[in-house]
């Protein structure tokens, strides 16, 4: 057994870790609010474009975007977005899971795979695995704003566009609540029409001022931005409350660390003490 | 009762407006829109400027939109705006203040085009929040709308 010191210590240094882990979940407690607001504050923006492009694809526009048209699908780009941080449970993990199965997928169909990484862990994940990244960006910090992906977008879209992909998807973690989150893929190139308002089956096409190219040309850049925004501060939010559960598990592990080594230890004392007596009460028979 | 549609206007900050109203007017690219129910599908870019919603016969709401997107189905129209405020939350001293910084900008390049571009981009801006305080306040004035 244990000498009565040596498990001293080892308390001493549970307690430090366990007084770390209880300040990070509250961090994260507080993060997480601001996250969680961001997200649901950019929820209808994006919620409202994406139904204003399925209504455009439910049309018979006079001029067809190039994000409109699906071609054979050879290459595949997927935005994969993930935390800059760890010590966030599995969330960064499910994400990857679900990227490797695709990645095995199109792998046996014999389609390349691309990718675009959203914060340092997915980029560090991937470059360790040999997967082919061609664009990277990270640290966003706890605020992303929509300007500081426009970047990295682009370098996806002029892929799409010079035929170098013939898809583009995103991958993150969509929040569902506190305890869960999900990963999910969705696919932003080409459009997809999405579910059908009968209202518009008929022939019909929009009136475009100034002209169809113009109008649609900014709409398809503000609908892949706002689509890859939407998928970061998701994430974000996931982010937080995963590490603040991860977090108070932590803790909650380290006061039971702590409990079973207090218990060692008064054993160990109490041992120490009956050896004492027994030998004293010995020494005093034998005079 | 009259016949209403639907209007939603977001931004990526938030939704600013959600509910049924009967007349949208929008600064359009091309020119001012006023749209009744029932308008034909359209698809156009906004420029700076103030958005008038009528919810009913003698009540309006005025928003100022910093360019966008709006979208018309006959019974739905969507402004996808790129900032989008509350007419009252319009902060007039910081739209004068605005005001003042383009037009030194503006003053002070004679060399670089592309600072006057930008400045005039964001004196347009500035007056077009102005203008929408000013309609606002003129209008709570004559006591009409209850905006």
């Amino acid at each position: 057994m244990a000498s009565g010191k040596e498990i001293r210590t080892k308390i001493s240094s549970v307690q430090n870790t366990r007084k770390i882990t209880s300040a990070m979940e509250m961090v994260a407690a507080s993060k997480m609010r601001k996250a969680q607001e961001m997200m649901t504050s950019s929820r209808p923006y994006s919620k409202n474009i994406r139904r204003v492009v399925s209504h455009l694809m439910h049309g018979n526009p006079e001029y067809r975007h190039a994000f409109m048209g699906s071609r054979e699908v050879k290459r595949v780009g997927m935005i994969v977005i993930s935390s800059d941080r760890g010590l966030c449970g599995g969330l960064n993990i499910n994400a990857f899971k679900q990227v490797m199965a695709a990645m095995h997928r199109y792998g046996q169909q014999g389609v390349e795979v691309s990718l675009c990484c959203i914060g340092s862990k997915g980029s560090s994940f991937f470059k360790r695995l040999g997967g082919k990244i061609v664009a990277e960006k990270s640290h966003l910090g706890d605020t992303p704003t929509v300007n500081a992906i426009i970047g990295t977008v682009k370098v996806m879209l002029d892929r799409y566009n010079s035929g170098d992909i013939d898809s583009l998807q995103v991958v993150y973690n969509r929040f569902k609540n506190t305890m869960t989150q999900e990963p999910v893929t969705e696919q932003i190139l080409p459009l997809t029409a999405g579910k059908g308002d009968k209202k518009l089956d008929h022939h019909w096409d929009y009136i475009y001022e100034p002209g169809a190219r113009e109008v649609l040309e900014e709409l398809m850049m503000r609908y892949v931005e706002s689509m890859v925004y939407q998928g970061i501060v998701e994430n974000n939010a996931c982010e937080q409350s995963a590490r603040m559960v991860a977090m108070k598990a932590a803790t909650d592990n380290a006061g039971d660390l702590i409990d079973g080594l207090q218990l060692a230890y008064n054993k160990a004392r109490q041992a120490a003490i009956t050896q004492e007596l027994s030998e004293i009460v010995a020494g005093a028979a034998a005079v | 009762m009259a016949i209403t549609m639907h209007a939603h206007i977001v931004s990526a900050e938030g939704s600013i407006f959600d509910g049924t109203v009967e007349q949208v007017y929008a600064p359009g690219r091309m020119g001012e829109l006023g749209i009744y129910p029932r308008h034909t599908q359209l698809l156009t870019q906004l420029k700076p400027g103030e958005v008038k919603l009528v919810i009913e016969e003698g009540k309006e709401q005025f928003f100022y939109v910093s360019g966008g997107i709006l979208e018309i189905q006959p019974h739905v129209v969507t402004i996808l705006a790129d900032t989008a405020m509350r007419a009252k939350d319009i902060d007039t001293a910081a739209a004068e203040e605005a005001i003042k910084r383009a037009e030194e900008v503006m003053e002070g390049s004679h060399q670089g085009e592309f600072d006057y571009a930008r400045a005039q981009i964001e004196l347009a801006k500035a007056v077009a929040q102005l203008k929408t305080v000013e309609d606002l306040r003129r209008k709570m004035k004559g006591g009409r709308g209850r905006g």
